[in-house]
């Protein structure tokens, strides 16, 4: 049996706890091992982002001691995975600290959710039934950091009862980019606005992709314009079986305020 | 003539009020889309295209390790060609250099090609000063000289513009420098073209001097390259007794035959085409044939700092293509005037800030970005422009956080974060704290599909999210706590505290 140590993320751990409970489920069902690391918290990117490097690298060093010794590290999340890999090195290396460097690559090795269902455990069909129209949104971090590829949509068709829906432009940005959203709100809602209204033409009723930030961003604006289209989490998605209870909408009468 | 970027706006000011012009939105993003769709088709033809841009990359990288001595060997071949060479360390010695050139011949005007470096010295502005005129003689240059307007592209400097504007730009200024287009001008491309070119024709007979820039600069022959699609640039090149190129210094090339992978590079990433239509070469002067006497400055203007930058200098393999502002989701909404500099786009958000230095706008440029990488994929020299964008983050925090004594609000709260998020019990307690907020916020919320609670416009320092976009109520339980309550969901797997949820979120 694999044994995995689950980066849970931070804004999963605060926001969106339901994503990092379906990874459970989902691994568990496949046979693996999962342990949460509980000294976890951030992988440091919003800080390097801003340009914050200093301030990171306390969380560089909690985020490998947190880690060390796993076998293997499973994300639901591209940027984060982007950022261990391409970010910490960086950051080490920074930081002028030869100990550091040889812990960031000494590091167990990091795998988005979707590379570790594929490459390693070697399943596109994980057992998961979701009977709705769903379109796939792929995240800019895991399609040009990370280039997951076509692993999620080859999840996405082995789920049992899901329509998978064209989303047009959808290599595009939503325009999240952490602190853009908010140092550029204004182009940053330009253009998640062009995304929602792609997501609207897709004729889907679930958006589903493998970055909560993404669809934090996203869903805010389709819930603002009142769209009914719900936002979730790949990893919702593939955890979901017949005995799950889903629910894609809510009657209009709680929708409204 | 032409206005100045002197005086724009930090960018999200600027670009606030770019995206309140849908007519400006509208043009770009047919203009980009299109050209974005013919770039792909024709780098997808080219099977070795990863090959290219690695090959483009390592000559590039070979010319900036030597730098020193590949402009020497170019100034050593120019000369003996018969070329005279130039240093500028600045704009104003640029600038000086040319009205100088300008100025013995007795001229009171100049043609000009098509080109970034003098755009970036503004030499217009330097030659009108010395009662010099400057006419441009690139169709969308002339665009924009003729409405007073600003460049808000590399390669197309008039995206912004569509036809009826271009028209009327036309009738209304034409006949104030020159000849004017005829009163029955429409706005089909073939009328507006004739109108320009009859214009244009006049200037080129009588210029005595031309303007060039120069896309490369072969070291070992000294032959300069002007790559373009018109034929204007052919005519500048060719037709006055004198020509002046102002050349930046990263523009020189080691050999002849890095032209090749240059000009596959090129046209493909720029105008979609596999091959641009002129390209013009000349190695200093050919007795009886074009100019007999030719000029290069070699213009330095903060290229030797971004040289110095280790992470930063890869910017200075930048050819000018603008693949990177036609895929870029930002520049798409914004154009290009709110970038403030000649250099617009992902480029110009890396290149700006390092060739001018640290001031207000420039610092806002590197900030001017999701970071999705759309323009690192498509760079032919393969700039990594999100990494440089994110080091550049950085030297604007530094450099902020040691010119002054009292840290910013920003300072503050990432130094609060990386304090509470370098341990997981702190972090733990914020999360608490942020989920007993979530209940108390939960009263005002109202429920997302698929049963989120959701918060909608705030005040505060959550108003830059909320005007325009939801946000969920921050978890009752996190996930850590969750995870301690059931061991991991092997004990009692009954639902969280139920707060903020009025059906399950699945
Ligand atoms: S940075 Fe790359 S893509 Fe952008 S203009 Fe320069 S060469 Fe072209």
């Amino acid at each position: 049996m694999s044994s995995v140590g689950l980066m849970v993320t931070c804004m999963n751990d605060a926001l969106f706890p339901d994503t990092g409970r379906a990874v459970v489920t989902l691994l568990r069902r496949l046979g693996v091992e999962v342990g949460f690391p509980a000294k976890q918290t951030c992988c440091g990117q919003p800080m390097v982002n801003t340009g914050y490097l200093d301030e990171a690298v306390p969380l560089l060093r909690n985020h490998l001691d947190a880690f060390v010794g796993c076998e293997a590290v499973v994300v639901p999340s591209g940027s984060c995975a982007g950022s261990v890999r391409h970010q910490h090195r960086i950051l080490a290396e920074r930081s002028g600290d030869p100990g550091l460097v040889r812990a960031v690559e000494q590091a167990p090795p990091v795998y988005e959710l979707t590379e570790y269902l594929v490459d390693v455990l070697g399943v596109v069909d994980v057992g998961a039934y979701f009977p709705h129209r769903v379109t796939y949104h792929p995240t800019c971090h895991s399609l040009r950091m990370l280039g997951v590829g076509d692993r999620p949509t080859r999840l996405l068709r082995g789920v049992r009862g899901l329509t998978l829906l064209e989303l047009p432009a959808a290599d595009e940005c939503c325009g999240f980019g952490g602190t853009f959203a908010v140092k550029n709100a204004d182009t940053s809602v330009a253009m998640g606005s062009d995304k929602a209204r792609h997501v609207r033409e897709s004729g889907a009723e679930v958006l589903v992709a493998g970055d909560n930030s993404c669809l934090m961003h996203i869903g805010g604006l389709l819930s603002r314009e009142r769209s009914g289209i719900r936002v979730m989490h790949l990893a919702e998605i593939l955890a979901a079986t017949e005995t799950t209870r889903t629910r894609t909408t809510e009657p209009e009468a709680v929708t409204a305020r | 003539m032409s206005g100045t970027f002197l005086g724009i706006p930090k960018f999200p000011a600027a670009a606030k009020k770019a995206l309140s012009d849908s007519q400006l939105r509208r043009n770009l993003a047919h203009a980009t889309g299109t050209i974005r769709a013919k770039r792909a088709a024709v780098v997808g033809e080219v099977a070795d295209w990863e090959q290219l841009r690695l090959a483009g990359e390592a000559i590039k990288n070979r010319v900036l390790r030597h730098l020193p001595h590949y402009l020497e060997q170019l100034e050593k071949s120019l000369t003996a060609a018969g070329a005279t060479v130039h240093w500028a360390v600045d704009a104003a010695e640029a600038n000086r250099i040319v009205v100088d050139i300008a100025q013995r011949h007795g001229t009171d005007e100049v043609v000009k090609v098509k080109s970034m470096a003098t755009q970036e010295v503004e030499l217009n502005t330097a030659l009108e000063a010395a009662g010099i005129r400057a006419w441009e003689t690139d169709l969308a240059e002339l665009i924009v000289q003729l409405g007073d307007d600003l460049p808000s592209h590399i390669l197309v400097p008039a995206i912004h513009r569509n036809r009826a504007e271009v028209r009327e730009i036309f009738l209304g200024k034409m006949g104030r420098v020159g000849k004017a287009a005829p009163d029955d001008l429409t706005d089909e491309p073939k009328r507006l073209a004739e109108a320009a070119r009859t214009h244009l024709r006049e200037k080129f007979l009588r210029a005595k001097v031309a303007v060039s820039g120069a896309n490369f600069a072969v070291a070992e022959t000294g032959t300069l390259t002007v790559v373009e699609s018109e034929g204007n640039g052919r005519m500048c090149l060719t037709l006055p007794e004198v020509l002046v190129s102002v050349v930046g210094i990263e523009k020189v090339l080691p050999t002849f035959q890095d032209l090749d992978v240059m000009l596959q590079l090129l046209p493909r990433s720029s105008t979609g085409e596999r091959m641009n239509p002129y390209t013009s070469m000349w190695t200093g002067v050919t007795p009886g044939d074009g100019p007999q006497e030719v000029h290069v400055i070699l213009l330095d203007n903060g290229r030797t700092n971004v040289l110095a930058d280790p992470t930063g200098r890869q910017a200075l393999r930048c050819i000018r293509c603008s693949a990177c502002l036609n895929v870029c989701p930002v520049y798409e909404r914004t154009g290009g005037h709110a970038y403030g500099s000649v250099y617009p786009g992902p480029i110009g958000a890396i290149l700006t800030p390092m060739l001018r230095g640290s001031d207000p706008q420039s610092d806002s440029l590197p900030y001017a970005s999701s970071l999705c990488g759309a323009c690192f994929e498509v760079c032919p020299v393969r700039i990594d422009i999100p990494a440089v964008l994110v080091h550049l983050r950085s030297r604007v925090v530094d450099e902020h956080k040691e010119a002054s004594a009292l840290p910013s609000v920003q300072d503050m709260a990432f130094k609060a974060a990386s304090w509470t998020l370098a341990s997981s019990r702190r972090t733990a307690a914020a999360e608490k704290a942020a989920g007993l907020g979530g209940r108390i916020l939960g009263k005002r919320a109202r429920t997302a599909p698929g049963g989120r609670a959701v918060l909608g416009p705030l005040p505060g320092p959550a108003a830059g999210w909320s005007q325009s976009r939801d946000i969920p109520v921050p978890a009752a339980e996190s996930f850590r706590d969750w995870w301690k309550r059931t061991e991991g969901g092997t004990r009692d797997t009954g639902s969280a505290p139920t707060a903020r949820r009025k059906g399950g979120r699945s």
